[in-house]
């Protein structure tokens, strides 16, 4: 099986994809003939030409609102939103137009759109091209919500995230964008949204985690294996629907439960997983959920001292999974 | 007088029939909207919110469009645009009477926020301007499949102070997308006036800045609105791209049932405007043009007031949504 890098297995899947169904179009800021900023959109403006790759003007609102527009009308749009910290100016789109069309038309019209946009930090980005949103459109009934950790998902998340009748958001880590590789079969595979991955079996604590935080948390989780505790890795994968199973399940196996993120925890992935536990495990836990995640400031600050203060790092991890270990 | 005005309909490629059907959307829209008042004020429907004062804009407009061809975004004033378009009084009553068997909600959300797929109504929300990128977006789609579809979308002048107004004009415009923007200018949004909206008296100056035409129509005259309308249309079916029209009308109720414009508005200022009422002079001017004869109108609003007592019977037969009917249609599977 080839390996691929992240961001390539993002790119073959739109390329697939619209190889397959001429419905599906690309729109965005810079994702026409310079391929996007990261290059994750390169290539495809010269095989499919500017009516289907559109370099739109500098407006969030425009993107998401004219893609939900092409979507009603018969189109399959992929909006690109340059950094997830910039689809601020398009919320209102998505969650006062997107995700009530089908429900507020009493099922008439819907929107088969994707908005895909990177996030996250460590990447020096600071402030506004660093952040971890992801909640705020969680909350949303008519969203779904998908975050692809390798490469394999990347690619059979984005698939899925385009044929859905629904608005999927497919946030993508842009650290794993290079960083992260790993084999993406040559077929036309696709991975379910809604579903958990485990990533790793364990038996002592369940770490359930999303986004680059899986390489973190299945590093961490290595490095206690080599002094006898065993982790379970889950990667939620999809964090609207959650796979409520999925984490029911790997919590009772294991009675400790560590949810990590990168985003602050105040009323966020962590709270809503932290609270499906407690309502359906409560007794089958030795020891309180613990949550790790983001300090609770407004972003990830420039000056590196201040970045790797706010990011979490496997040895963070392990040593917040020695305390519960311990408990 | 009479003459010059034929011959503008004769110019706009209008011919009695046409006339005549359009004098008969005007005054079919004014009795439900009349109608629906008298329910709110019965206490029997909760909310109304009316187009009385804009019926020739909107008839104008929307007669120039191809219904089930060409894309519609329009907003909680536009009951005469989805008439014309192939809604009907029973549909809107339906919605009235938040019935199951509502058509663009099902009885989800409050009546006047209209949808239906089988016309290219494109269903809208409370948050007014976002529909403006709808319809921009389904004027690209139809140009991305070889069509030669417009999308037409309609706001009010307060309106155009919101950002997705610039982002869509400007979007069309860069695009040449074949969107034509509608806006009815009442002077108002609910009780502030249009100088505190906008430095300008003309919305349509605005077209300047997007590179677009930027038409002033008078919103009183069916023909003129036609007219404009169908230039639009035919600049946007060629590809050469989009055009901003402003129709000049007047609100002739409160924003909604549940406003009193005694606040804002003199009652000098409401009369004058319903001197100029667009129904009863379109009617006058068909007949002293001879293509509606003594009586016929008359005959046209007992027809119409049949159909809309009919179909209020109709509606208020028509069953409520179960309550648990709230959980379905979230998502598609």
């Amino acid at each position: 099986m080839p390996t691929k890098t992240y961001i390539e297995a993002i790119r073959e899947g739109m390329r697939d994809e619209m190889r397959r169904d001429e419905r599906v179009i690309l729109m965005g800021e810079d994702v026409g003939v310079k391929g996007g900023v990261f290059k994750a959109t390169e290539g495809l403006h010269k095989e499919f030409g500017e009516m289907r790759v559109i370099d739109t003007p500098l407006a969030e609102s425009a993107i998401v609102g004219v893609a939900i527009g092409a979507a009603i009308n018969g189109l399959l749009p992929i909006a690109e939103i340059q950094f997830q910290d910039f689809i601020m100016p398009a919320v209102d789109q998505i969650i006062s137009e997107a995700a009530k069309i089908r429900y507020r038309s009493n099922n008439d019209f819907n929107v088969p759109m994707v908005v895909r946009a990177p996030f996250g930090g460590g990447v020096h980005g600071a402030l506004y091209h660093s952040q971890s949103i992801e909640a705020i459109f969680c909350g949303v009934p008519g969203l779904k919500v998908v975050v692809p950790s390798t490469p394999h998902d990347a690619k059979g998340l984005l698939r899925a995230a385009i044929r859905d009748p629904d608005p999927v958001l497919y946030f993508e880590h842009k650290r794993a964008y290079r960083l992260i590789k790993g084999e993406v079969p040559d077929g036309e595979y696709v991975e379910e949204i809604g579903k958990a991955r485990v990533v790793r079996e364990g038996s002592d604590i369940a770490i359930l985690t999303y986004g680059l935080m899986t390489h973190f948390c299945a590093d961490a989780a290595e490095k206690l294996a080599a002094d006898g505790f065993s982790c379970e890795v889950v990667d939620l994968r999809t964090l609207r629907p959650l796979d409520r199973e999925q984490i029911i399940a790997s919590a009772r196996k294991c009675g400790k439960v560590m949810v990590v993120q990168e985003a602050n925890l105040a009323v966020s992935i962590a709270s809503e997983v932290a609270a499906i536990v407690a309502e359906e495990c409560f007794e089958y836990l030795d020891a309180p959920v613990m949550r790790l995640g983001g300090p609770e400031i407004p972003g990830v600050p420039f000056s590196p001292p201040l970045e790797e203060f706010y990011m979490l790092t496997p040895a963070k991890i392990e040593t917040a999974l020695r305390r519960l270990a311990a408990y | 007088m009479a003459v010059a005005k034929e011959d503008a309909a004769q110019r706009a490629g209008l011919d009695t029939d046409a006339l005549r059907t359009m004098y008969r959307h005007m005054a079919r829209a004014r009795v439900l909207d009349e109608r629906m008042w008298v329910l709110n004020r019965q206490g029997r429907a909760p909310f109304v919110i009316s187009c009385q004062g804009h019926e020739a804009a909107q008839v104008g407009i929307a007669m120039a469009l191809r219904p089930g061809y060409d894309w519609a975004a329009p907003y909680y004033r536009d009951l005469a645009v989805t008439l014309v378009l192939g809604m009907s009084p029973k549909d809107h009553l339906l919605a009235t009477m938040a019935r199951a068997a509502d058509p663009n909600s099902g009885g989800r959300q409050m009546p006047s926020h209209f949808g239906c797929r089988r016309l290219n109504i494109i269903t809208g929300g409370s948050p007014v301007a976002t529909q403006v990128l709808h319809a921009a977006g389904a004027a690209l789609a139809s140009r991305v499949r070889g069509e030669d579809a417009v999308a037409m979308t309609s706001l009010g002048e307060g309106s155009t102070s919101e950002g997705d107004f610039h982002e869509g004009l400007n979007f069309a415009a860069v695009h040449k997308l074949p969107l034509i923007t509608v806006v009815e200018n009442n002077g108002f949004a609910i009780s502030v006036p249009w100088d505190k909206q906008m430095p300008l008296k003309d919305v349509a100056d605005r077209a300047l800045a997007y590179g677009m035409p930027g038409v002033i129509v008078d919103g009183g005259d069916p023909i003129a609105c036609y007219a404009a309308m169908k230039t639009a249309v035919e600049r946007g079916r060629r590809g050469e791209g989009p055009t901003l029209i402003e129709a000049k009308v007047a609100r002739l109720t409160p924003h909604s049932s549940d406003d009193d414009d005694r606040i804002y508005k003199t009652r000098e200022a409401l009369a004058e405007e319903k001197k100029h009422d667009c129904v009863l002079g379109f009617r006058v001017r068909l007949e002293e043009a001879g293509v509606l004869a003594p009586g016929d109108a008359e005959e046209i609003r007992a027809e119409i007031m049949r159909e809309v007592d009919r179909a209020l019977q109709e509606a208020e037969a028509s069953p409520l949504p179960s309550p648990e009917s709230a959980l379905l249609h979230v998502y598609g599977d």
